[in-house]
């Protein structure tokens, strides 16, 4: 017998490299390919607003650097933080925009929202995960 | 590429709208919670922001 009180159609599961890839190289990706395309609207504006701005900040790229265990946790965390953007920031770096890192406050907080956008981004590729394996709606 | 020159108070707040938006459309399951929980998020970043103003200006004496 059918129960009537049945819970609503779960999406199903399929292959998540592409949709994680997608949402790695481009914030809002991987619910575009999952016909998210409003949730995936929002995360492209907040995570591309957010770096554009660090980036109008003049916010400085973090490289791996080694040293102290502190240095080393700021600076590799840092650096994946800026990778974690995918194409924002690749196509940053391949034309120029990678700036030196200079005293201020405004060039500092730059830079935390160069990294705070790659740390959205990783959010988002959690959500396009959880969604493409089925996990969450 | 223009230059952009904020004060704390600014970069603060949009720090605080772009990641309440983030972690709105992330978590929840229907539409109206995301709206709420973003707000509450950004609500919450906004206390926040005060309170460790106040507790910096305070414990400078």
């Amino acid at each position: 017998m059918a129960n009537s009180s049945a819970p609503a159609a779960v999406s199903v599961p399929r292959n998540w490299v592409p949709v994680v890839a997608l949402a790695w190289l481009v914030p809002g990706g991987g619910h575009f390919l999952l016909k998210r395309y409003g949730r995936g609207g929002l995360l492209f504006l907040s995570v591309a607003s957010m770096f554009l701005l660090g980036l109008m900040m003049r916010g400085p790229m973090f490289h791996p650097q080694g040293g102290d265990l502190l240095t080393v946790i700021i600076y590799y965390g840092g650096f994946l933080g800026d990778l974690a953007s995918g194409l924002l920031y690749f196509l940053s770096v391949w034309l120029g925009y990678n700036q030196p890192d200079i005293a201020g406050h405004v060039h500092d907080y730059g830079g935390k929202f160069l990294v705070a956008a790659g740390l959205l981004n990783v959010l988002a590729m959690v959500d396009a995960w959880e969604i493409a394996t089925g996990k969450k709606d | 590429m223009p230059r952009l020159s904020v004060t704390h108070f600014e970069a603060a707040l949009l720090f605080a709208i772009f990641s309440s938006i983030v972690l709105g459309v992330v978590s929840k399951k229907t539409d109206r919670e995301r709206l709420r929980y973003g707000l509450r998020c950004f609500a919450w970043f906004v206390v926040a922001l005060f309170a460790v103003g106040w507790a910096m200006y305070l414990g400078h004496g």
